[in-house]
């Protein structure tokens, strides 16, 4: 039986691969990480790091073919469902794994309403409910999350909300049949500055409320500061540093993190120039050897080109060698 | 929804308008004098003059159409010079039995078309995607009378499973009531007639069903590969929704408006007498009977012919533009 401790989502050692004409891409390269109930977790990493595919890899809907798991494992309350059959996962998803997607403006079906959108997420997993009652809780969802209306809402299509108002349908969506874990990848890039402070405080007060657990993902560490409490760092497809967000905020340890936080604006107040981290992502599996960062480290040592680092640490976990040497040493200067 | 039928409706009066006025300038376009073609050539010039004056057709071309929209608007489509019967009551068996077969040949198009481009599209590059495009390719490049002499050899001469010629059997005919023959023997409560009927119309039905059969599939494969791709249906997907539903019903939707565009077109084309399976299959439609008309030079009969293809016409595309906003909630607002 599941302990209290015990996570509610596990990846171990996951691996997702694209078989494309050019052969083998390695999108997610082997990660670890695990969420618990009620915990909020970020994924963070520029554009390309595999985050997406991350999470549709659990949901069991990366595009097939071409992508394909093809390491690890994925336990939800202890039970790997990383090649569960469809209709074991047709039953998680929505009810026990909810998702919630980047863009808001095209993810609700522009020739169903609103009320047929959300009425079925709830009928597809409560099929005996009656039907009063399934329009009585999609009122209730549309109130809990914050939207006007809600009544006349029901009646009406997606090209008469605005985006924000889409984000909340579909938040309203995912949250319909009370899921241990939400997963939101970029829920708030596509919205204004405003609406996206308001999406993060309702997701907040909703897993508040719930206690459903929500992974994070995004590229911007400033939604990780204000929204989760632990916090894991992509690049490239791995995992180069995970740990508490006071932890990694105040002392990160990998050099990309420290370049994602100060490329994070106003966080340490006004700069005259953003801080870019140079350089690109690299092509997944185009470096085979040493540290995936070296190209673009500025702290880059003869042995980073020949050897790959580990993932090591206790609580905080970073992948570099200047913290496996030299111990608790600050990459910060 | 409402107000946009009534725009749609009031949109119809110009177009029919225009329709009439074609129709008009066309016959009149054409050289030749109706008296001297209805009294033959050897009329003596008072004759001529008579008829013309009884005709109206010494009347300015204004006043010469406004009495022929008169007598469209009273049901009056002139009289048959072969015949001499009024067009209006000869023309409607015919165009009963048009309507018949282009509709269980459309009806066969949509079902086989629409669910071969559906499966195509959800497993693509599969077999049956490979398999159903080559023979939608086949179908839009063959030749329809080509198609049905093979039929009528295969089905009819060799295996004598089916009737090649006709709607009915000469020997047992149908009593007309509507001169919809599925419907007629119905009411009749004559089901031995009904299967007959149904026997007549497989083999001219699918050579007719073949082209909007192919166009039809292609255009739902593609329109759907097109849907299928689209964050709504990964939505779905997230949901826990069946890919069988996400696939016929929302996808689908969301891919209609092409697919109706082209059953559209194709229903129209049916409707205008498919003058080349009518011939091969003997079937008395309005192909077959402005064909003839064409070869007496039995102008009302062209005229009213045209007249009334054109307007199924538009009858056709004004259905497809209420189903167009009855689909997609976003037109009502273009
Ligand atoms: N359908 C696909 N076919 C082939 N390769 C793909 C496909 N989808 C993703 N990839 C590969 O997987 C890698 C990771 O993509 P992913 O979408 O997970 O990035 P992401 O971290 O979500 O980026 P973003 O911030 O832009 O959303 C990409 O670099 C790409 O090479
Ligand atoms: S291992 Fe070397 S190259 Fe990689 S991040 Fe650390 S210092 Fe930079
Ligand atoms: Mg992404």
């Amino acid at each position: 039986m599941l302990k209290m401790s015990d996570p509610v989502l596990k990846v171990e050692g996951l691996k997702t691969s694209f078989f494309t004409d050019d052969g083998e891409v390695p999108a997610v390269g082997g990660i670890d990480f695990e969420v618990k109930e009620g915990e909020i977790l970020g994924i963070v990493g520029e554009s390309g790091c595999g985050k997406s595919v991350t999470s549709l890899s659990i949901m069991g809907l990366l595009p097939s073919p071409p992508g394909k798991i093809v390491g690890g494992h994925i336990y939800y309350q202890g039970e790997d469902i990383s090649h569960a059959k469809e209709s074991k996962m047709r039953k998680l998803r929505g009810n026990e794994i909810a998702m919630i997607f980047q863009e808001p403006m095209t993810s609700l079906n522009p020739v169903f309403t609103i009320g047929e959108q959300l009425e079925e997420a709830i009928k597809l997993h409560n099929q005996r409910l009656p039907k009063k009652e399934i329009e009585n809780r999609s009122v209730e969802l549309l109130k809990r999350v914050g939207l006007p209306r809600a009544k006349e809402l029901l009646k009406e299509y997606p090209h008469e909300l605005s985006g924000g108002m889409r984000q909340r349908v579909m938040i309203a969506i995912a949250m319909s049949c009370n899921p241990k874990v939400l997963i939101a990848d970029e829920p708030t890039t596509a919205l204004d500055v405003t609406i996206q402070a308001q999406i993060l405080d309702l997701m907040i007060k909703l897993n508040k409320e719930t206690n459903t657990a929500i992974i994070m993902i995004t590229h911007d560490l400033g939604v990780v500061a204000q929204m989760c409490q632990r916090v894991v760092v992509m690049y490239a497809g791995k995992i180069v540093e995970e740990g508490p967000v006071k932890d990694i905020f105040n002392h990160p340890k990998h050099p990309y993190t420290e370049g994602l936080i100060q490329s994070i604006p106003d966080l340490h107040g006004k700069k005259e120039r953003l801080y870019t981290i140079k350089g690109s992502v690299p092509k997944p599996g185009s470096i085979t050897k040493g540290c995936l960062f070296a190209p673009r480290c500025e702290f880059v040592m003869d042995k980073c080109r020949v050897n790959t680092p580990e993932l090591s640490g206790g609580e905080h976990k970073s992948r570099c060698f200047l913290h496996q040497e030299q111990g608790r040493k600050e990459v910060r200067t | 929804m409402f107000y946009y039928s009534v725009k749609r409706i009031l949109m119809l009066i110009p177009v029919l308008l225009g329709m009439t006025l074609i129709v008009f300038a066309i016959i009149h376009a054409i050289p030749g004098n109706p008296a001297l073609t209805i009294l033959g050539t050897k009329a003596s010039p008072e004759a001529v003059r008579q008829l013309n004056q009884s005709l109206g057709l010494d009347n300015p071309w204004y006043v010469q159409y406004f009495s022929y929209l008169k007598d469209i608007l009273t049901g009056d489509l002139g009289t048959s010079i072969q015949t001499h019967a009024p067009i209006a009551s000869e023309i409607w068996p015919h165009l009963a039995a048009t309507i018949e077969l282009s509709f269980v040949a459309m009806i066969i198009a949509i079902v086989v078309g629409i669910n071969a481009g559906i499966i195509s599209a959800w497993k693509q590059n599969s077999v049956f995607d490979y398999t159903a495009m080559i023979l939608a390719l086949i179908g839009v490049s063959m030749p329809v009378f080509w198609l049905g002499l093979l039929e009528q050899w295969g089905f009819s001469i060799k295996l004598g499973w089916l009737p090649s010629i006709g709607r009915d059997d000469i020997r047992n005919g149908v009593d007309p009531i509507t001169n919809l023959y599925l419907i007629d023997t119905l009411l009749q409560g004559r089901l031995d007639q009904f299967w007959m009927v149904i026997r007549h119309m497989i083999l001219p039905s699918i050579a007719l069903a073949t082209i909007p059969t192919a166009i039809i599939a292609r255009m739902t494969r593609s329109s759907m590969l097109e849907v299928l791709k689209s964050d709504y249906i990964r939505t779905a997907k997230a949901k826990g929704q069946r890919m069988v539903w996400i696939v016929y019903k929302y996808a689908l939707k969301n891919a209609f408006i092409p697919i109706l565009t082209v059953i559209g077109l194709q229903t129209g084309l049916l409707l205008g007498g498919a003058i080349l399976t009518e011939t091969i299959f003997g079937w008395p439609g309005v192909g077959l009977y402005i064909y003839n008309a064409i070869q007496y030079r039995d102008y009302p009969v062209i005229q009213s012919g045209i007249l009334i293809i054109a307007f199924i016409f538009v009858m056709v595309n004004f259905i497809v533009d209420l189903l167009y906003g009855l689909i997609d909630p976003r037109i009502k607002y273009k």
